[in-house]
């Protein structure tokens, strides 16, 4: 057989295992008092490489993470006696060194990720860097990668990551849990960031690029990490409930030719039903724990169209009822612009129709595409066909999506606009 | 900020097309040209007839020369061009995926450097 490409092989597996369970782990430990993320990832992927070398050699370690994490703290420390000098370096190595006792004859290496995440996710961090910094702080991720699910130039992603890696660093933002008061407030901003990251990722539905695809999946993951570190938060609980709903139905939504399908018209056969009643799980723990907010809402619309995988109906009553609270919520103009949908459903086209126009003047909406596209099928309904032939090309300019396009496309043609 | 968002596609690939689908592009094209100015950002914009219709000229020491055919061959040919003004490079990446162009060729996005500027 293949001895030494077996051996290499198995080395390169293992590291990769190794990244994708505990990447995450390692930065926020190397990290954590250095407050130096860069260092950190420099440090691990220096290590990564030395495994690459020396696991097909000498085998792979039986800890994996603890020899990785001594070699890129070495790494770490070499890095800044090379870089810095005097007192600076002084109390930088001191830290190191505190952390190679932290870790001596223990080889489990403390969990801190979240402080991590809350880091990433910091108020004085831009908002748009958070979800992209946490992906390539927790999760490894390239910038070119994030760039392309972000649709961003890799070289500009790449420099709003470096700057919100220092800010971290030179404006001391701690990689910790923040004090009790602040937290409700705080996780939020985490939530957000992890479900933006969900969103890049579902806004790639054929799954035709693997990275974004993944992207979902990752969050999903992220979801899950947070939702398990605070297992009685039920924002956090609701986040990952509502991720699950939307995740359970990504088979149902392109047809066997790659046609879009809209959530009416899915098979529900092709849903996920194990996704689906762990978010229902989810749902109800987080009900219990009395504090509602805006996953939770969305968590519950998305359970009101999960009674069809059981025969049932949506249940458009409850969804109306749902966004009512949730535009009292947020103030979202999508959350707004569902609420019309919903109204369409339980009152008629011209009640929907009505709904959309109170917010026709929002300048949030006027180059969103599902507005556009709601707009266009409550005027088909309502019987105008010629300004639903408008609003349909206006949502057909604003597609980014082919299949969304030729979707739309033909529902315009049926109008004969 | 203006930015230049050239269309490269394959003039092969788009002979392929069935005339519906040729005429669901068309529309395509239509409805995105019409949101670029409904958002107030278009500035210019052509398509360009095909590659066998180019020429190019070059003048070499004193000497004109003549070719028939694009300055270089390749797999995608430039097909088109729309100028819009926009705030940031993000937002004109953003406008750009939009373009049906961008799910079947290629769009490169580059700033307008305006004449006089250095």
């Amino acid at each position: 057989m293949l001895p030494a490409d077996g051996e290499a092989n198995h080395a390169a597996r293992a590291a990769e295992a190794a990244a994708r369970r505990s990447y995450g782990k390692l930065i926020a430990f190397l990290a954590a008092r250095t407050r130096d993320v860069a260092g950190a990832e420099d440090a691990l992927s220096e290590a990564f490489a030395a495994a690459l070398t020396d696991w097909p050699v000498h085998g792979v370690p039986q800890n994996p993470d603890a020899w990785l994490f001594t070699v890129a703290r070495r790494k770490m420390v070499d890095a800044v006696r090379r870089r810095r000098l005097g007192e600076d370096a002084a109390g930088y190595l001191q830290w190191l060194a505190e952390l190679e006792s932290d870790e001596e004859g223990e080889a489990v290496i403390p969990d801190e990720r979240l402080g991590l995440m809350f880091a990433c996710a910091h108020p004085a961090i831009e908002r748009s860097v958070r979800a992209p910094l946490m992906l390539q702080a927790v999760l490894g991720f390239d910038a070119a990668t994030i760039a392309s699910a972000f649709l961003t130039a890799p070289g500009t992603m790449g420099q709003r990551l470096v700057r919100a890696k220092s800010k971290i660093r030179d404006a001391n933002i701690r990689l910790g849990l923040p004090d009790q008061t602040m937290l409700a407030e705080r996780l939020d901003t985490v939530l957000e960031a992890i479900y933006a990251a969900y969103s890049e990722g579902w806004a790639d539905p054929e799954g035709s690029d693997a990275r974004r695809r993944n992207l979902a999946d990752e969050a999903i993951w992220l979801g899950r990490l947070v939702a398990s570190l605070l297992p009685d938060d039920a924002e956090a609980l609701g986040l990952l409930a509502l991720m699950l709903h939307t995740h359970a139905r990504r088979a149902a939504r392109r047809g066997a030719d790659g046609a879009y399908v809209p959530l009416s018209d899915q098979d529900v056969r092709l849903w996920d039903l194990a996704m689906i009643d762990e978010a229902e799980e989810l749902l109800s723990h987080a009900s219990r724990g009395g504090k509602l907010g805006r996953y939770q809402l969305e968590a519950a619309v998305q359970s009101a169209h999960a009674v069809r995988r059981r025969g049932g109906q949506s249940d458009w009553a409850a969804i109306v009822q749902l966004y009512d609270v949730l535009c009292q919520l947020t103030d979202s103009p999508v959350a707004m612009l569902n609420r019309a949908v919903a109204i369409a459903e339980t009152q008629g086209a011209a009640m929907g129709l009505a709904a959309l126009d109170a917010l026709a003047g929002d300048a949030r909406l006027s180059e969103y595409q599902p507005y556009w596209a709601a707009r266009a099928e409550l005027l088909t309904r309502n019987g105008s066909a010629e300004a639903a032939a408008e609003a349909y090309r206006r949502a057909i300019g604003l597609e980014r999506d082919p299949a969304v396009r030729h979707f739309l496309q033909q529902r315009a043609g049926t109008v004969g606009g | 900020m203006e930015y230049m968002l050239l269309i490269f596609r394959s003039e092969a690939e788009l002979k392929k097309m069935s005339p519906t689908q040729g005429a669901e592009m068309t529309a395509a094209f239509g409805a995105y040209t019409e949101a670029l100015q409904k958002a107030g950002i278009m500035r210019g914009g052509a398509r360009l007839r095909p590659v066998e219709t180019a020429t190019t000229v070059r003048v070499r020491s004193g000497e004109t020369k003549v070719l028939n055919g694009p300055y270089a061959e390749t797999r995608e040919e430039l097909g088109g061009y729309y100028i819009i003004d926009v705030p940031d490079l993000d937002t004109a990446l953003s406008w750009t995926a939009r373009c049906p162009a961008a799910s079947y060729g290629t769009m490169e996005v580059r700033p307008i450097w305006p004449l006089g500027q250095d």
